[in-house]
């Protein structure tokens, strides 16, 4: 049971994020929501690698005992570093957006219909 | 030499060039703007040549297996690794051909058309960079052996996607639909790695074929399933999810907007690729097949009932570019629903298939062809609205002829691509079941009407005197779409050739999963 908390707070985060993303009218916050199911995406992967009481697989002055396979965490770095670049992105079109429009707020700015 | 090390190296060479060509594009558009063009161009059907080679080297000999960083890159399974697969592989074989050979044919005239049409426009170095790599985002997707990459090559073209679509920014109209393309793509992305975590934390591995090798079906792997549809149905645009679509397709630059049909494209690949290769008979075909052919439903008369009535034309071919989708699900998921029944999958499900993967390409060429037009009238005129257009015909002769093929085209009237297509979608699916057939027959004669409606108030009527300026498009665009046009008319002549080169042997190689995975763990 205590190994599955990580995969229930993971759960949980995206499941927060999503939320966020429906009901909130803020674009700023629909970008934070997205970064939230991202973390939440991110902590599921790193979870799937965990082995108890395994150590890093750096082979210099190693002091013994079981490896972990380090897929998982190079997968959750090449996410982060996508992440980023995604959030950077929807910032700045959000930010173009203020400008033209002088508002974020959903409601006002859907303008494209039908 | 040299030529064997290119035929070697193929697969990686396909991403190279376009990706080597994207990042030097603003370099040299720093030193001339003509230079930058060219080079351009250059990369672009350098890439098309390469996935034409590939083309004939896959079916010619069969699917191909690359290795990253191996020495020897056929070796999927490195001697000391315990039989598993472990380094990036590509695994090409028809299928991932077949869509690559139409991103790159698309992508050739798309960069034509928008050497002209993008000459008005400011910040035209990251443009071109930016339609690179989404050629190089679509061709990375369809290519790839490994769920991770195939994630990674899904965000580089949702980025380079939504940048493009926002790239003319329209007091805001376009970044409102580009944020939106972004966020939806960002969400599908993250839901297809949250599916891909699922998958390893099971099988140990992000190779297809392994994890198809292994695949027990259990309530995880329905769980990343139901993930995976989701995900690639929305990048596809298939109702209910369709609702970026015309936003984003409008909102885009016309050459990006064709291309973006093809982005669609290669998700749909992606559902395919998921449900053939990964699950195959493993799931229960019949259920996924009818969700399959429920959405393809849904997606025709939704899309056709909301494209009547638009206004703006662009919109209207959005709208239309979500209902052809659905001939593509049809047509598979009638192929996916008699999956395990050998009787029933040779008298028409593989037909079904054949059609509704033909229909991905010959979608690709009229939808391609119709955005450029729409692209050209707005070039010259400077409006997209119906109510406003009219007349052009006396001028832009060459435009109207290629409208006039495209819209017959995507109506299924022969001698047209879109009636070889369609036409093997309706034979199969009367065997399955009539009424699909003809739901799918009344959607093809309101796609006519609203073409009809389309093309009488662009071009017919008397020359209108706020287009008394209105000149035919430069020879760039035409070229564009001339070379669209004539792919539309060859393959709607030659049908069957085209059937027996290309999309007999994708849909065999769709079906047949053994043969996937003993092509990377060998024979296994």
């Amino acid at each position: 049971m205590i190994y599955n908390i990580p995969y229930i707070a993971a759960g949980l985060v995206i499941v927060i994020g999503i939320a966020m993303m429906v009901t909130k009218k803020n674009l700023i916050r629909i970008v934070m929501g997205l970064a939230l199911v991202e973390a939440g995406v991110n902590l599921f992967l790193v979870a799937t690698g965990y082995i108890a009481g395994g150590i890093a697989p750096i082979f210099t002055n190693s002091p013994g005992g079981e490896m972990v396979y380090p897929t998982v965490q190079a997968m959750t770095l090449t996410n982060i570093v996508i992440g980023i670049a995604t959030t950077a992105l929807l910032l700045s079109f959000v930010m173009i957006i203020y400008k033209k429009y002088g508002t974020v707020d959903v409601d006002k700015t859907g303008r494209l219909k039908g | 030499m040299t030529a064997g090390w290119i035929i070697d190296n193929l697969p990686a060479l396909l991403l190279a060039v376009p990706m080597l060509g994207a990042f030097l594009t603003p370099l040299i558009g720093k030193f001339s703007e003509k230079g930058r063009n060219a080079w351009v161009l250059i990369v672009s059907f350098a890439t098309f040549c390469i996935a034409a080679i590939l083309t004939n080297e896959v079916l010619s000999s069969g699917t191909i297996v690359y290795t990253f960083g191996a020495q020897n890159p056929a070796a999927a399974i490195p001697p000391d690794s315990g039989g598993l697969p472990f380094r990036i592989i590509f695994t090409v074989d028809a299928m991932s051909v077949f869509m690559a050979i139409s991103a790159a044919i698309v992508g050739f005239a798309v960069t034509l058309f928008s050497i002209t049409s993008q000459s008005k426009m400011s910040g035209k170095d990251s443009f071109y960079a930016l339609l690179l790599l989404m050629e190089v985002g679509i061709l990375g997707m369809v290519c790839t052996g490994d769920m991770f990459n195939f994630f990674v090559f899904l965000e580089i073209n949702s980025l380079a996607g939504a940048a493009l679509v926002a790239s003319r920014v329209d007091k805001g109209y376009a970044v409102e639909a580009g944020l939106k393309y972004a966020v939806l793509s960002t969400l599908g992305g993250l839901l297809v790695l949250f599916a891909i975590g699922l998958f390893y934390g099971q099988y140990d591995a992000l190779n297809m074929a392994v994890i198809a090798d292994s695949m027990q079906f259990g309530a995880l792997d329905k769980i990343a399933l139901v993930l995976l549809i989701v995900a690639l149905a929305m990048k596809s645009g298939a109702v209910p999810m369709h609702f970026w679509t015309p936003d984003a397709y409008s909102m885009a630059p016309s050459s990006v907007t064709a291309f973006l049909v093809v982005a669609s494209q290669a998700s749909l690949y992606g559902v395919f690729r998921v449900v053939f290769t990964l699950y195959n008979v493993t799931l229960d075909y019949a259920t996924i097949g009818w969700i399959i052919i429920i959405l393809g439903v849904l997606s025709m008369f939704i899309g056709v009932s909301m494209a009547i009535p638009q206004k703006d034309v662009k919109r209207l071919m959005a709208y239309h570019a979500v209902s052809q989708t659905g001939y593509m699900l049809l047509g598979v998921g009638v192929g996916l629903a008699v999956l395990g029944n050998a009787a029933m999958m040779d008298a028409f499900g593989m037909t079904a298939m054949e059609g509704g993967l033909f229909h991905i390409i010959n979608h690709a060429m009229y939808k391609g062809l119709l955005f450029l037009t729409a692209g050209a009238i707005f070039y010259q005129a400077g409006t997209r609205n119906l109510n406003k257009l009219g007349g052009l015909g006396h001028e832009m002769k060459w435009t109207m002829v290629f409208f006039i093929i495209g819209a017959l085209a995507i109506a299924g009237i022969p001698p047209f691509n879109g009636f070889a297509s369609k036409l093997m979608i309706y034979e199969s699916v009367f065997l399955f079941s009539p009424i699909l057939s003809i739901i799918a027959m009344v959607v093809s004669i309101l796609t006519l009407a609203s073409f009809v409606k389309v093309f009488h108030s662009i071009f017919m009527g008397p020359k209108l005197p706020e287009y008394s300026e209105v000149r035919e498009v430069p020879r760039f665009m035409l070229a564009g779409m001339g070379i669209l046009a004539l792919l539309v008319i060859l393959f709607g002549i030659f049908p069957q050739q085209v059937v027996d080169f290309l999309i007999t042997p994708a849909a065999t190689a769709l079906v047949d999963q053994g043969s996937y995975i003993a092509a990377v763990l060998g024979g296994a």
